[in-house]
């Protein structure tokens, strides 16, 4: 395994084959452990980015290589294997499971990923731990998902990325429904876990004051590529 | 897999109430199809079994049809009866075992009269070769003697014992009562579920009795022979509407009725019933069609909302499905978790639908038997096996719609459902 998390080269994909691309991207690395601030405004492609990211959708060219596998190589189904195994989401909002309660939204990851199950280790404990961690109190771990605050629901989704240690964490725009003084306090419980964790962070937002959490950013501009 | 399979339950469950509602409108019509299926099978079975054990029923000559309706079912007239001369030279070919007359035309409260020998209760048999039994009493002995069928029993509240009077045809017409001759009840028949329930049974004597004083079909005034006095008259009649006739040998049958059908003496009919019955079920066959027809329509409803219930689901579940992207699952698993939720849902509509028809079966039994129907079977037939399994089939089928549109939207959004 290379030292790098992520590695991107000469990257494009277009929606449509005459559409203009909506990602091209000349190159990116990101190295193993450290966290990237990746910005730009609207329709600048880091929804899509993250899809590729993920293994969801597959470049017109180039190659992205996670963990030193790249992803083009692996077939449909074992790029989706990867994905539970080695990268944690975390969304803008609506993570949950309404219907779940926090404990099994936390442990999902372990239900479906045999390696983040094992190397969680009793992922009960360490998802009790993770919420802990995270400002949660036990009082909320047994409610059902759909009950809990915005601010409260983002930190689960943030143990949720973070159980089993997988080695990338994205999270894309987590904070946008979270007040300035919150959005913060996220940041920093969830840069603190990752670091515990040995995870690589990609943090995708538009806002650049939140720049300053990360070791490195990265701008996208859409269809002029840095 | 069942991880996957335990979070679909736990969604579908979520949605409990508009998928309840869904399952309550397969099982509604899963049950209707069932229990469509299986009235129309019993009352197929208890029609062509309205009569077993005869080889011929014979009278003279009409349509096969006609011959049945009247000699069977008691359901309209015989336009032409058959001399007794001619009965006896019939029934002693050699290879007839037996033979019954029939002789009909009087009724009782609107109830038929069938004139016959005691020997009609021993070889007139029904359904799967079922005899008659005698819930109460026994065979007529008496000229003035009548056995009951069940329902008239029930219907009129007789007992062995009550006496009754006969009216002319078909007792539309005042003063032509037979009251100057009663009938002691001394035998009453166990329900068959067949013509036989709704039939006074007297002796053939005792027709040729009540009408020694008529002559065309009245009463001559002022002319009376009395009860007690008939014995010294004979009673043999000159004339039968029909005779049932079992033979020593089934194989025997097509030359037999060849025989009666080219009888020199007078036209005569003979019929197969089972044949004659099927082609009268034909004729009937078109509302067993329509109430099909119907029942596949309320299955249509059902699924159709089935259907409409995933479908606007969908969108409040594409961060369900985001979230399940993200934890590794593949457009093909969101396939699937709709096609298993569709077929869950029918699957489970079947199995409550024949839970339901079993139970309806089982205590609306003697209910259906009121209208004459043999009791409905409890288990299911083969034929609905296959009803069931193309409800499943549709199901699944149905289901494909919503699960294509989930596969697209799920391939569209990624990790991030745009909405």
């Amino acid at each position: 395994m290379s030292a790098a998390a992520i590695r991107i080269d000469d990257l494009v994909f277009r929606w449509r084959p005459a559409a203009a691309p909506a990602v091209r991207l000349a190159t990116l690395t990101v190295d193993a452990g450290k966290s990237l601030f990746l910005h730009g405004p609207s329709g600048a492609g880091k929804s899509t980015l993250l899809n590729l990211l993920g293994g969801v959708l597959q470049p017109e060219r180039g190659r992205i290589e996670v963990l030193g596998q790249a992803l083009g190589d692996l077939p449909a189904a074992r790029r989706d294997a990867f994905r539970a195994d080695h990268l944690g989401f975390i969304f803008q909002q609506f993570n949950l499971l309404p219907w779940l309660s926090t404990l099994d939204n936390v442990l999902l990851p372990c239900r479906f990923s045999q390696r983040r199950a094992q190397r969680a280790g009793d992922p009960a404990a360490e998802a009790r731990r993770l919420l802990a961690a995270l400002d949660l109190d036990a009082a909320v771990h047994s409610a059902p998902a759909g009950q809990l605050s915005v601010g409260q629901q983002q930190r689960v989704a943030a143990a949720r990325a973070l159980i089993g240690r997988p080695e990338i964490v994205i999270a894309d725009e987590p904070t946008s429904a979270l007040d300035a003084a919150r959005q913060d306090a996220f940041i920093d419980l969830l840069l603190g876990e990752a670091r515990a964790a040995g995870s690589t962070v990609v943090f995708v937002s538009h806002d650049l004051r939140l720049a300053a959490h990360f070791d490195a950013s990265f701008a996208l501009a859409g269809e002029s590529p840095t | 897999m069942s991880a996957w399979l335990r979070l679909a339950l736990a969604s579908a469950w979520n949605r409990r109430l508009s998928l309840g509602l869904t399952l309550l409108s397969v099982i509604l019509a899963a049950t209707l199809l069932l229990s469509v299926e299986r009235i129309r099978q019993a009352a197929r079975d208890s029609f062509a079994q309205s009569v077993s054990g005869s080889d011929l029923v014979v009278g003279a000559r009409t349509s096969p049809v006609q011959l049945v309706l009247y000699s069977v079912f008691r359901l309209g007239e015989a336009t032409n009866n058959l001399d007794w001369a001619s009965y006896r030279k019939i029934a002693a070919d050699p290879a007839i075992a037996w033979s019954v007359p029939l002789s009909l035309g009087d009724s009782h409260r609107g109830y038929s009269v069938l004139g016959t020998t005691p020997e009609y209760f021993v070889h007139f048999h029904y359904g799967d070769r079922q005899p008659l039994v005698f819930a109460d009493g026994a065979a007529f002995a008496g000229i003035f003697d009548a056995v009951l069928g069940a329902e008239v029993a029930g219907r009129l509240g007789y007992r062995v014992g009550d006496h009754i009077t006969l009216s002319h045809g078909d007792g539309g017409l005042p003063g032509m009562e037979h009251d100057d001759k009663p009938f002691t009840v001394v035998g009453i028949l166990a329900p068959t579920g067949t013509p036989v329930d709704r039939t006074v049974h007297v002796g053939l004597a005792a027709i040729e009795a009540i009408h020694l004083d008529w002559i065309g079909g009245a009463p001559v005034p002022g002319f009376n022979i009395g009860a007690e006095v008939v014995q010294k008259f004979d009673l043999t009649p000159k004339t039968i509407t029909a005779f049932l006739v079992g033979l020593h040998q089934r194989a025997e049958v097509f030359r037999i009725q060849r025989r009666i059908n080219q009888f020199a003496d007078e036209p005569l009919l003979a019929v197969m019933p089972g044949v004659a019955l099927d082609q009268l079920w034909q004729t009937v066959g078109v509302v067993e069609r329509a109430l099909q027809a119907v029942s596949w329509l309320v299955l249509a409803v059902g699924l159709a909302g089935l259907m409409a219930t995933m479908l606007a689901g969908l969108d409040q579940r594409r961060r369900e499905m985001a979230i399940l992207r993200s934890l590794g699952a593949g457009p093909r698993h969101i396939l699937g978790l709709l096609l298993l939720e569709s077929g869950l849902v029918s699957l489970l509509g079947c199995l409550l639908g024949l839970a339901a028809v079993s139970l309806l079966a089982g205590t609306g039994g003697q209910m259906l038997a009121a209208f004459g129907l043999a009791a409905l079977p409890l288990a299911p037939s083969p034929a609905e096996w296959q009803l069931l399994a193309a409800v499943l089939v549709c199901g699944l089928l149905v289901g494909l719609l919503p699960a294509w549109r989930a596969y697209r939207l799920s391939l569209a959004d990624g990790l991030i459902p745009r909405s």
